[in-house]
């Protein structure tokens, strides 16, 4: 095996993780972006997503659907917290959204544990990508492959919706001012809402494209959670480049920290945040909070 | 918080006094009931070996109808989280606010490792149903702390001949990176070494949280062993299993491990993944023993799931304390006399006969069993395939009166 295999190999592993993470982080910095708020329960959306993808192929035997209507689930949930919890604190700041979202974990993660039990479940990945594929020497498994295809299409999709669409610059609009949005007489309540449970709605796609790989258990989101604010710390809150680009030097970090400085991986991770602090404060591509 | 323990033993030492000197003949401690503390994970990356060992328990004292030598069972549970912090605070609750008659748990040997003093000095029986850190069996034993479920030591070191032997000597371990994952592949090195096996990679991988193998798995391919030595338990077992098997490493390397990696608490999550794994450990559920059978039917009617090896650590650590209670006639306030019965403790455990080891406190495996995971009547399950009799930890440097 040479070097050059190796760091491919690794290289496509780094790839995929950072892939996963970018499904997670761009849905809360979007969030961000667009509500200014920190939603930590994201990581409870990524858990309810896997779970009821879990559930929507016990009753629809496809995963493809399961894909399609766990978000869709998810997203009503993310509707119903924004309006029931989340916008009576719009006017407190930031340390009572930040309370409300933690303490918002525990609870659906208690709800996960009460309905399905602390038991480990799994899924197969779908047929079309069940076997693995060679890759030189070595093997891949295909589904892993498809997880790096759809998160990159998933990221040219939000760009061209953003950057190219009407719904997208009432995104924009609202991101950089949202007061002279709503003066310009866009529903802000109502965007609000729609972006919260799209946010929503990606962390649940996230859930359901990694039980195949990781299997879903009550906590799995906050466990991914940290890796998530990390992503965007390093790539800068509200920016879906920024999310993109974190979450792939991230994947690469790890993966290579793992393999190579395996005493060390959790070092490098926390290197590399801090490394991008020190050089931009704002994150790769953050912009001045307002 | 001492002066409190102190004088509930002394008022408790004067009413025996009394009624001693009355000869009025009463069951001690009358109204008190028994109180047991688990200091368990419910949560996090173990939540189902906490809930797997309470359910041992309770099914145990459901038996006796939750009361022993007239006293009442009662169990306070609290939640270490796999975080030796946490672990140490609950533990600090349970044993200063709650005055518990017996402390049971960890599951984490990381958790052990903070307890273990702060028990040791609160003179606190504690009975492990599960962190399995050899210096506790060592140089950290104590008088108060019994183990009901094994050492890091016991199921790997007869692995390691038996592997050398039957499956290959070059080997490639894996395990996470905390003391449980050390102190096996260091069992596992010592005799596999010994039977002339080369170790070809060595990695500990992060813990608790580590959602991908795929570093790790590429390396293990890269490596080409005959033999994959491995440890994880919990949500890692099962994913390990799944991407070593979808990483194609299954077709070059022959996956063993310690038991905890294809128990039954992972067996169904893992699938068909998880077939011909070889594993070692003091149980299965498929062991043809009278006290097994009714272990594994009771247990599936009452919680509709087959049960594992950390059921059985919770069975025997409920037995373990009935043996006590009714040997000491229900008496909880004489250390002494509680320590001296629970290292005379014997009963039937659905492992086998079940022993203190009294130079260490800790339980004398009555077999290791070698295991391979099979489809047994429909269901995946570890079938026995050999076994290496009355495994005793060693106790290097443990100074109990043996």
């Amino acid at each position: 095996m040479t070097l050059l295999a190796d760091v491919f190999a690794q290289a496509l592993n780094g790839l995929q993780y950072g892939m996963l993470l970018f499904l997670l982080s761009v849905g809360l910095t979007l969030i961000f972006g667009m509500l200014g708020i920190i939603n930590l329960a994201h990581g409870a959306f990524f858990t309810l997503g896997a779970y009821a993808g879990l559930a929507a192929v016990a009753g629809t035997r496809s995963f493809w659907l399961a894909l399609l209507l766990a978000p869709v689930a998810v997203a009503a949930v993310g509707a119903l917290v924004e309006r029931t919890c989340l916008r009576p604190l719009y006017a407190r700041g930031a340390p009572a959204q930040v309370l409300l979202t933690f303490g918002l974990i525990y609870l659906f993660d208690d709800l996960v544990k009460w309905v399905w039990g602390a038991h480990v479940r799994s899924m197969p990945p779908p047929a079309a990508f069940a076997e693995s594929v060679a890759i030189g020497a070595l093997r891949f498994p295909s589904y892993r492959l498809f997880v790096i295809g759809f998160g990159l299409a998933l990221a040219v999709a939000l760009w061209l919706v953003i950057e190219r669409t009407r719904l997208g610059a009432v995104i924009r609009a609202g991101v950089y001012d949202a007061e002279m949005a709503a003066g310009l007489g866009v529903n802000v309540d109502r965007v609000f809402t729609a972006v919260f449970a799209f946010g929503a709605a990606l962390a649940a796609v996230a859930g359901v494209v990694a039980v195949p790989i990781q299997a879903a258990y009550p906590g799995m989101g906050v466990e991914i959670l940290v890796r998530t604010l990390i992503v965007v710390v390093i790539g800068g809150l509200g920016s879906l480049k920024g999310s993109l680009a974190g979450s792939l030097i991230l994947g690469e970090a790890e993966t290579f920290g793992k393999a190579w400085l395996p005493d060390t991986s959790m070092f490098v991770i926390y290197g590399v945040m801090a490394l991008v602090l020190l050089v931009r404060p704002r994150g790769l591509f953050g912009r001045a909070l307002r | 918080m001492d002066g409190l323990t102190r004088r509930r033993f002394l008022a408790g030492a004067g009413a025996v006094a009394v009624s001693a000197a009355a000869g009025v003949r009463r069951a001690p401690a009358q109204a008190r009931p028994l109180e047991i503390g688990l200091v368990l994970p419910y949560s996090n990356v173990y939540a189902v070996l906490g809930e797997s060992i309470t359910e041992g328990m309770q099914l145990v004292f459901d038996r006796e109808g939750w009361t022993v030598a007239g006293r009442k069972i009662e169990l306070i549970k609290e939640d270490d989280e796999v975080n030796p912090q946490v672990g140490l605070r609950k533990t600090k609750k349970l044993i200063e606010s709650d005055h518990v008659d017996f402390l049971v748990g960890p599951v984490s040997s990381g958790v052990l490792a903070a307890i273990r003093d702060t028990v040791h000095q609160a003179r606190q029986i504690l009975l492990v149903a599960n962190a399995g850190n050899d210096e506790i069996s060592r140089e950290r034993c104590s008088r108060y702390i019994f183990r009901t479920s094994f050492s890091n030591w016991q199921p790997n070191w007869p692995m390691g001949s038996w592997v050398a032997a039957h499956v290959g000597r070059e080997a490639y371990l894996i395990a996470p990176k905390y003391s449980a994952g050390f102190d096996m592949m260091k069992a596992f090195k010592e005799t596999f070494t010994a039977a002339g096996g080369r170790i070809v990679g060595e990695d500990y991988t992060p813990f608790p949280v580590n959602e991908d193998f795929a570093p790790f798995l590429t390396k293990i391919r890269q490596a080409g062993p005959r033999v994959v030595y491995a440890f994880y338990s919990g949500s890692q077992a099962v994913r390990f299993v799944k991407q070593y098997d979808e990483f194609g490493l299954k077709a070059a390397s022959r996956l063993c491990g310690a038991g905890f990696l294809t128990e039954t608490d992972v067996l169904p999550a893992q699938g068909k993944s998880a077939l011909g794994i070889i594993t070692g450990h003091f149980y299965s559920t498929l062991l043809d023993n009278p006290t097994n059978k009714r272990f594994v039917r009771e247990f599936r009617e009452k919680f509709k799931k087959t049960p594992d090896g950390f059921a059985v650590q919770g069975h025997d650590t409920a037995q373990a304390i009935l043996f006590a209670l009714r040997a000491t006639g229900g008496d909880t306030q004489d250390k002494d006399r509680v320590i001296a019965a629970l290292r005379r403790a014997e009963f039937d455990s659905p492992r086998g006969r079940f022993r203190f080891d009294p130079r260490t406190q800790n339980v004398i495996q009555p077999f290791i069993y070698v295991r391979e995971v099979r489809e047994v009547g429909g269901e995946l399950a570890n079938a026995v395939i050999d076994r290496i009799a009355d495994v005793r930890d060693p106790g290097t440097g443990c100074t109990l009166p043996g």
